[in-house]
């Protein structure tokens, strides 16, 4: 097996290629576009330093945004996503809490931690991204509407890339 | 002073964390400010020869699409030529012609980077000041128009889309010269735009044409914009809201020309003058 650094490394390549190259092409409806890159933050080890993760954050958003012309935007979202991580893993953490060396993995955590944390993650950096693009409360309803159907179409696409890349046999 | 210090070492967390949201919202409105050059986007040397290939992929999925709108094109211009009229005349004047000036011209190019799904949307092409592209010139397609180059490199050029909260257009109706203004409002889709400022009395039905005005410096006269979808009138409003079927599609489009408007800049002076002379009184 590979170390972790060395996956980490493959996941942020691979995930930003696929969220430039394909994602970003896609609308469903006309205007939902699924974002995946978030994941590579998420699947970071459960006790990677903080600064660390507010680090990576940054650059996965930067270089997601140098590609999308939209400075700035997922550096912001992927920095407060960062931020959030920790409080979401300890809000979601087990009665006896978690492994030192515990990594984030459908083996690992379950399929139902997974979903909420997922489901958590994902809506807290869409509701950010999509606020921070729209800079202002006027048109409230339609961007939360954008909000909800893409952190469902994220979340459904990311639930796929785990199935596929996670071989071993998911415990309950 | 040793108090400070021990906030600081407890929260230096949340301090990074404002830190770097500080730098991002710098960005984003660093970038956003119109005709504000950014170094990082897609004008970008490497992220633009990343697209570029993208595209020459994707290229191959639309080429039929495409053959069939240059081929519409092509026979649609092919009808302008002098030569597909009848000459009624017996005598012909040769003239060198002074009375008409070339006040605009064209340059083809190709988008390579598209979005539509976004409150604010740009666009790339493939073509930069080297072919002769500057910012503020209108980018139009067969069909419609497109946007307005926001910022230029040697060889790609960045558009800021119609569909973006600060587009305003002004149009008016094919068969009478009442005008308004076209904004791409919240809640339109990538396929529509709302024209306001349309007064109640003006004549028209669900089908009419609208088409670009020459109160636009950026867009020659009379492109075709879109036509009625529907409209209404807001309670206590004396103009109508007009929801408008554009003519260009934005998601499929792929090649357009940029408009150089000749005598824009002494159309601009003028205009500057005039504003700088109405606030000297």
């Amino acid at each position: 097996m590979l170390p972790e650094v060395i996956k980490s490394v493959l996941r942020f390549f691979l995930l930003i290629l696929l969220q430039v190259v394909l994602l970003n092409k896609i609308r469903f409806a006309g205007y939902i576009n699924p974002f995946v890159y978030p994941l590579f933050l998420l699947l970071l080890p459960v006790r990677i330093p903080k600064t660390l993760l507010l680090i990576l954050a940054f650059i996965t958003g930067i270089s997601v945004d140098i590609f999308s012309d939209t400075l700035g935007m997922h550096a912001a979202a992927s920095v407060f996503l960062g931020f959030m991580r920790p409080y979401i893993i300890k809000l979601l953490a087990p009665r006896d809490g978690y492994d030192s060396d515990a990594v984030i993995s459908l083996k690992q955590m379950g399929i139902l931690w997974m979903v909420y944390y997922l489901f958590i993650s994902i809506f807290l950096h869409h509701l950010f991204l999509f606020y921070t693009e729209v800079f202002r409360f006027n048109d409230f309803g339609a961007t939360f509407l954008r909000v909800c159907l893409s952190t469902i179409t994220s979340v459904v696409i990311i639930f796929i890339i785990l199935l596929l890349f996670d071989k071993t046999k998911v415990q309950r | 002073m040793r108090n400070l210090f021990l906030f600081l070492s407890r929260n230096y967390i949340f301090i990074l964390f404002i830190l770097l949201e500080a730098v991002c919202f710098f960005l984003i409105a660093q970038n956003n400010s119109y005709q504000n050059a950014a170094t990082l986007n897609s004008t970008n040397k490497v992220v633009a020869s990343v697209y570029s290939t993208i595209s020459s992929v994707t290229d191959y999925l639309n080429l039929v699409e495409n053959n069939k709108r240059l081929a519409e094109e092509n026979a649609h211009l092919r009808t302008l030529l002098p030569a597909s009229y009848f000459d009624t005349t017996v005598v012909r004047n040769h003239k060198v012609d002074t009375i008409h000036n070339l006040e605009y011209s064209y340059i083809e190019a190709k988008i390579i980077n598209n979005s539509t799904n976004r409150r604010n949307n740009y666009m790339t092409l493939n073509k930069g000041s080297d072919a002769g592209i500057a910012p503020e010139m209108g980018v139009i397609t067969g069909h419609g128009i497109i946007g307005i180059i926001k910022n230029v490199s040697a060889h790609y050029s960045t558009v800021t889309s119609f569909l973006h909260t600060q587009s305003k257009v002004s149009v008016r109706f094919k068969n009478n010269n009442y005008n308004g203004s076209m904004v791409w409002d919240s809640d339109n889709s990538p396929t529509e735009a709302t024209v306001i400022d349309i007064p109640r009395h003006v004549p028209f039905k669900v089908g009419d044409t609208l088409v670009t005005t020459t109160f636009s410096p950026y867009y020659p006269e009379g492109i075709m914009v879109g036509t009625v979808k529907s409209f209404d009138i807001d309670a206590g409003s004396n103009s109508y809201r007009i929801i408008l079927k554009l003519s260009t599609s934005f998601n499929d489009v792929s090649y357009v020309y940029v408009v150089n408007n000749l005598l824009k800049n002494e159309r601009k002076q003028l205009e500057e003058k005039q504003k700088d002379a109405a606030r000297g009184n």
